[in-house]
């Protein structure tokens, strides 16, 4: 097995397609389920936000206070830091430290705070004037969400959860490195530790290729949604 | 009935407290279109906000068929907007939904079904002339296009009152003429009391029965439109109505003194016409009378709701007893007549 030179890289035969298989469908598996719980949490977090940014109320200022910094806090740490930090939370709310379903809750923590505001400033944009027309024909606050808030900013939504997405692919491989499985994992064992350039070529590829894909989807999505003037 | 009683509305700034509205007592009649004009900054944008409880009044009450606006809360204010439909001068329409669909909003809000509500947009879309784009995106449409679905969508629930911000501010004149048709009609079909505001005295001749003048927060002249352009009080009226009026009353000045110059002989008489008078051949029966030579020198003609109003500049010319006989025939059918001398 020659695993020195730039040659090492195209030695296909020294990879396992069926762990590369795998590992593949766990990666993409790691980043639907995580890319669901973040924009759920995320649209949560920024309406939170959005709603009790201009209020007079004592309580939403709090909370406002709160939740802003919880999602600062955890937006600043780094990924492979709040890993490990979060291995006992891991280990009592999953049971395992191991493995691709271990590694949601440090991808949630991770990304939800930063999709929230994303989401937080697609409201803002809104022009004001179109939620003052809701209230001024009568919206309860729940209706001028539902109806107003989310479809008007829903391309700024899904362009933000578009990036989410690929950050958390790249969270994923990263997460993989300290056994979570997925490509990250199979890059950096079967191909770092053994030597296997091919393993991590292909790894790296397919990779690439999945990112490619869940942007031309995100792409399209906004460009089916958005009918403001083109 | 709409009634503003002793309504002030204060604003606490960095810079102290801003005075948006002071002191106003209004009353409207149902079925009227209500002009309410003023520079930007004069406070009429935060009075009529106040009439759906946009804005909330820091003392005094404004009542509608007296039930007190500004006292409503919650539900029951929610229950009111329903009532009271508004257009504004972006229009404020939802880019994601269609044409029939924005107009459907309201209704949904309302709590009414899909079907019902489908079928009135529909019957709205048909009244608002709209009909065949039904399924277009605001961003297909013209700003008169755009301004006619905020008219059916104001109209949705059924309201006794259209509230209109300035909504013909964004549009050019013939569409903007073109949508005050649409609420004048509207305001003959379904009796609705529209209340308008406006920087643009255009409108108000062109649609409103009444108005009233705003400066600083405080109303400083109201009145049944004719007379208040015929007899406009306070500088900031007469400076709308001139603005309206004869809108080139500085090229009239330099051409009368031009004319003064020239035919230091003549007289030149201003003729000012409202109602029927603007509909009689006045000035040619006064030809007919008295031997004169006559020049015109500028002259407009306005419709107003209430009738028309104009004024016309001539140069009359002849002997000195046939001059005063053309003044007092012009006095006798009440033409108001105003001898410009150089001054």
């Amino acid at each position: 097995m020659n695993s020195q030179g730039l040659s090492s890289y195209f030695q296909f035969s020294n990879v396992d397609w069926n762990a590369m298989m795998t590992s593949t469908w766990e990666t993409i598996w790691l980043t639907i389920v995580s890319t669901i719980v973040v924009a759920i949490f995320g649209v949560a977090l920024g309406l939170l936000l959005f709603e009790t940014t201009n209020s007079n109320n004592f309580f939403a200022k709090l909370l406002n206070w709160i939740v802003s910094l919880f999602v600062n806090i955890f937006r600043s740490i780094p990924f492979i830091i709040l890993i490990v930090l979060l291995l006992p939370v891991t280990q009592s709310l999953v049971g395992t430290i191991i493995g691709p379903r271990a590694a949601l809750p440090s991808l949630i923590i991770s990304a939800a705070p930063f999709y929230a505001r994303m989401v937080e400033l697609a409201f803002h944009e809104l022009d004001h004037g179109v939620i003052e027309a809701a209230e001024s024909m009568g919206a309860t606050r729940w209706q001028i969400i539902r109806k107003v808030l989310l479809p008007e900013s829903m391309p700024a939504l899904v362009s933000g959860i578009t990036v989410t997405t690929i950050s958390l692919i790249g969270y994923t491989a990263m997460a993989g490195a300290i056994g979570a499985g997925g490509l990250g994992n199979l890059a950096y064992q079967d191909g770092f530790q053994s030597n296997n350039n091919a393993v991590t070529m292909v790894a790296t590829v397919i990779i690439v290729i999945i990112v490619f894909i869940f942007q031309f989807i995100g792409d399209f999505a906004v460009k089916r949604i958005d009918k403001r003037a083109k | 009935m709409i009634e503003f009683k002793d309504v002030t509305k204060t604003f606490d700034s960095k810079q102290g407290a801003v005075h948006a509205v002071q002191d106003v007592n209004l009353k409207i009649e149902d079925g009227h279109i209500y002009g309410i004009v003023g520079y930007s900054g004069a406070g009429k944008s935060t009075l009529i906000r106040m009439l759906n409880g946009l804005e909330r009044p820091t003392s005094g009450s404004v009542n509608i068929d007296d039930v007190e606006i500004s006292a409503l809360t919650g539900k029951a204010l929610r229950d009111q907007r329903h009532k009271i439909g508004m257009i504004f001068q972006h229009f404020n329409l939802l880019w994601s939904r269609t044409v029939l669909q924005n107009i459907m909003f309201p209704l949904e809000l309302a709590g009414n079904s899909k079907a019902e509500a489908k079928q009135k947009a529909e019957h709205l879309a048909e009244l608002v002339g709209l009909s065949g784009r039904e399924t277009a995106y605001p961003s297909e449409l013209s700003g008169g296009q755009k301004q006619r679905v905020g008219i059916a969508r104001a109209l949705a629930n059924d309201p006794q009152i259209l509230l209109s911000d300035e909504a013909t501010s964004a549009l050019d004149p013939q569409t903007t003429d073109e949508v005050l048709d649409l609420l004048l009609d509207i305001n003959k079909k379904l009796n609705l009391t529209i209340i308008l505001i406006t920087h643009e005295m255009h409108v108000i001749r062109k649609i409103a029965d009444h108005v009233a003048v705003m400066e600083n927060g405080k109303i400083v002249e109201q009145g049944p439109v004719l007379e208040v352009f015929k007899r406009p009080k306070q500088a900031v009226t007469k400076r709308f109505v001139n603005e309206e009026v004869t809108p080139s009353l500085h090229d009239t000045t330099a051409v009368v003194d031009e004319l003064l110059e020239k035919y230091p002989k003549g007289t030149i008489v201003q003729l000012t016409f409202h109602g029927d008078q603007a509909q009689l051949p006045i000035v040619s029966e006064m030809l007919k009378q008295y031997s004169l030579d006559l020049n015109i020198i500028e002259g407009a003609i306005h419709q107003t709701q209430e009738g028309a109003i104009g004024t016309l500049y001539i140069q009359i010319s002849g002997d000195q007893d046939q001059l005063d006989g053309a003044l007092a025939y012009l006095q006798k059918m009440r033409v108001e007549t105003e001898v410009l001398n150089r001054e």
